[in-house]
């Protein structure tokens, strides 16, 4: 559950004009602050999929456009009996995530809450529509139940598309249990709409280790639901001729090599890139912050995301039963980067561990990029193809590099 | 959208652009039986085209522009390649995406318009270019036809990939010589028109833009059958002047000259038999609403 306790920082309230009044299915619609921090939760026990599919029933979503691939089909699946049920307005089958993710975009240009998911190689077959989801300013919602990219092919679980996704300008989130993966999703909404994001975002989960294991999970009553997406107040214009058709442009710069054109494209990079920092401010109170931080006042310090957080938690459990004291810092949003956050809870840190579950360790690159004295960070331990990480084996790897124990590797003279 | 959206406001009249206020003064959005007989009598939807001089295209633009039934209730979406040149001078609202996607975007937009103005007729259309709509976009034009989407798909066929230099397209004729088939084309042009029919499309027509009046009945047609019954094609003849080594006054011979019998071009339709009942109750109504119209005139004036 690891659900983190204390008074929580709220978002801005939802000022939506059907706020109190209830949807067809009788669902009220409820400010975010509400359904989380003003209502009761019950727990239940529950797969990640059978959880994506009770957050997407509690979000008011208008389109969700669905494909097979494993490990997200289910969830995908799930969200149809939704839409069956009538708790969506607009739910199909696409022929390939290519052509979902530009479905996905068609629905958002048209005002719809859009949510998706997808996994592995449908993640980087679907690519090209990020950075235009991020660039047309399309607050979709995708979620990635990451699984391998390699070939020869695999099914198993595996991180490395999240480093893919982390340039394209989108938000993305990494959730670390079911009951995260519920809380990003409806959380990931409001704050991707806000008019001064607006943004897509991707809520990832570890395939498998999140999406097939049941855990205890508090849902709020179902009973409740999102207010609605208000496609007026996107900063870009809603395609639905509702407002007057102005030219966008009198001169068409896309193909033009002049300095205006060059000055358009990289004010818009920009303003895409200010857009995922200003989403901070909305995120903080959300998430209860962009890190959780545990003991890190120690000078061996774990940071990870995932599921990789969930093993070093039994890791570092596992050292203390040995005096050897680690502390922990759990990253939960990927983009926007944590880097002040990450700064400070490693600023006395002597030792820093990444442990992740994928061969390029990318998570680790990212934190020496923005750490003073990066030599401290060790990348590592790394499993992938579908490995899992057992909490000794982290242990173990703290242990050789602090030199408390010697090398299996090492060679003899 | 109703017309009353497109207005000046009066404190800022005096600065606006001229062409604009001419779209909202003389404009046709709102007008039932707009056609291309009001191209130079009323402000066109296009401002002006920064296409090659002479180029076919930008009288196609002018023709399908003039024809939507229901300009201020139209949403297009282009893909990348010449067509997205001229876009942004459309006073309609349009969309584009990526390269080859535009059928994907369209299913998804259309379904959403449908559900949040269920009493309100949005009309879709996208339009594209050959490389587009048959080769990196074929699946999603094709899979769009299958589950039916209700919107209009138009190609405008020049049989290569003009904006990128002229390469090699499925459009392009067998055995013609262009960038990326140095021997000639090796297959034949594509049976876009016969694909359209068998993949579902109510309604398929295939012709130059030689004669406005074809291409306007064709436009119609096809946006009235897409509203009604399901999707629709209309591949357009719009060729690459500059590529196939034509000045820029022979782009009108070469379309007359391959619509004449035996050409590429010889104008055909393919309509189901509920499209064509629905063809056929238009043209009822629209006859006698003009009779009327016209006998009113009459009458105002001999009264």
């Amino acid at each position: 559950m690891n659900k983190p306790v204390g008074t929580q920082k709220r978002i801005i309230a939802s000022k939506h004009v059907k706020l109190g009044q209830k949807n067809a299915k009788g669902q009220t619609y409820t400010d975010i602050n509400d359904i989380f921090y003003n209502t009761e939760q019950k727990p239940v026990f529950f797969t990640g999929s059978e959880v994506i599919k009770e957050a997407i029933r509690r979000a008011s979503v208008g389109t969700s456009v669905a494909y097979p691939i494993t490990p997200q089909s289910e969830a995908a699946a799930l969200i149809g009996e939704l839409y069956a049920e009538g708790y969506l307005d607009e739910y199909f089958r696409g022929e390939s995530e290519f052509a979902v993710m530009g479905q996905c975009a068609g629905a958002a240009f048209g005002g719809h809450r859009v949510f998706t998911t997808t996994a592995g190689p449908g993640t980087l077959r679907a690519m090209e529509n990020f950075p235009m989801w991020a660039g047309s300013r399309l607050p979709i919602q995708v979620c990635v139940t990451c699984r391998g990219i390699n070939s020869p092919l695999s099914i198993q679980p595996d991180t490395l598309e999240i480093h893919y996704l982390l340039e394209t300008g989108m938000l993305v989130w990494h959730a670390e249990t079911a009951q995260d993966l519920f809380d990003y999703i409806l959380k990931g909404f409001i704050v991707a709409e806000q008019p001064d994001v607006h943004v897509p975002i991707a809520v990832c989960c570890d395939g498998f280790f999140v999406t097939h294991t049941k855990d205890t999970v508090e849902l709020p009553s179902e009973d409740l639901c999102l207010t609605p997406y208000d496609p007026y107040k996107s900063p870009v214009t809603v395609m639905d001729m509702e407002s007057a058709p102005i030219r966008m442009m009198r001169d068409p710069f896309v193909m033009k090599s002049n300095y205006i054109s060059y000055a358009t494209h990289a004010s818009w990079q920009q303003e895409v890139q200010s857009a995922v920092e200003r989403s901070r401010k909305h995120t903080i109170p959300m998430l209860d912050g962009l890190i959780d931080e545990i003991n890190t006042d120690r000078e061996v310090l774990v940071v990870a995301s995932g599921t990789a957080v969930s093993q070093s938690r039994e890791a570092i459990r596992l050292l203390e039963q040995e005096g050897i004291k680690v502390g922990l810092v759990k990253i939960k949003t990927i983009r926007p980067f944590p880097k002040e956050e990450i700064r400070q809870a490693t600023k006395n840190a002597k030792h820093i561990f990444v442990p992740e579950f994928n061969i390029a360790g990318w998570l680790a690159r990212e934190v020496k990029a923005i750490l003073p004295d990066n030599e401290r960070v060790y990348a590592g331990p790394h499993v992938a193809g579908g490995m899992t990480m057992p909490s000794e084996v982290i242990a173990e790897e703290i242990k050789v590099h602090l030199g408390i124990k010697p090398s299996p590797n090492r060679r003899r003279p | 959208m109703s017309k009353e959206k497109i207005q000046l406001c009066e404190e800022f009249a005096s600065i606006m652009p001229p062409e604009y206020q001419e779209l909202v003064e003389s404009a046709t959005y709102g007008k039932q039986d707009r056609g291309w007989k009001d191209i130079g009598s009323s402000k066109e939807l296009i401002e002006q085209h920064s296409l090659c001089a002479g180029c076919p295209e930008s009288i196609a633009f002018r023709y399908i522009l003039a024809s939507l039934p229901n300009p201020e209730d139209t949403v297009f979406v282009g893909s990348t390649g010449c067509t997205s040149l001229v876009f942004p001078h459309v006073a309609v609202q349009n969309i584009h995406s990526l390269f080859g996607n535009q059928n994907a975007i369209a299913s998804g937009l259309k379904r959403t318009l449908k559900a949040r103005f269920p009493d309100v007729e949005k009309d879709v259309v996208v339009l594209a270019g050959d490389g587009a709509t048959v080769d990196i976009g074929l699946d999603m034009t094709m899979q769009s036809w299958f589950r039916q989407e209700k919107f209009t798909t138009i190609c405008f066929d020049n049989e290569l990939y003009a904006n990128t230099g002229g390469q090699e397209s499925g459009l392009m004729q067998k055995g013609f010589v262009a960038k990326m088939a140095p021997k000639g084309k090796s297959f034949d042009k594509v049976r876009l028109a016969e694909i359209a029919r068998e993949a579902g499309c109510a309604y398929v027509a295939m012709l130059t833009v030689s004669k406005p009046n074809r291409v306007e009945e064709a436009i119609k047609n096809a946006v009235y059958v897409a509203r009604e019954i399901g999707p629709t094609f209309v591949q357009l003849y719009t060729p690459c002047i500059l590529e196939i080594g034509k000045q820029s006054m022979e782009g009108l011979d070469e379309m007359k000259d391959s619509e004449t019998i035996g050409g590429r071009f010889v104008q055909k339709e393919f309509i189901t038999e509920e499209a064509q009942k629905l063809i056929d109750s238009i043209k009822v109504e629209t006859k006698a609403r003009k009779k009327s119209a016209k006998d009113a005139a009459k009458a105002a004036k001999s009264g």
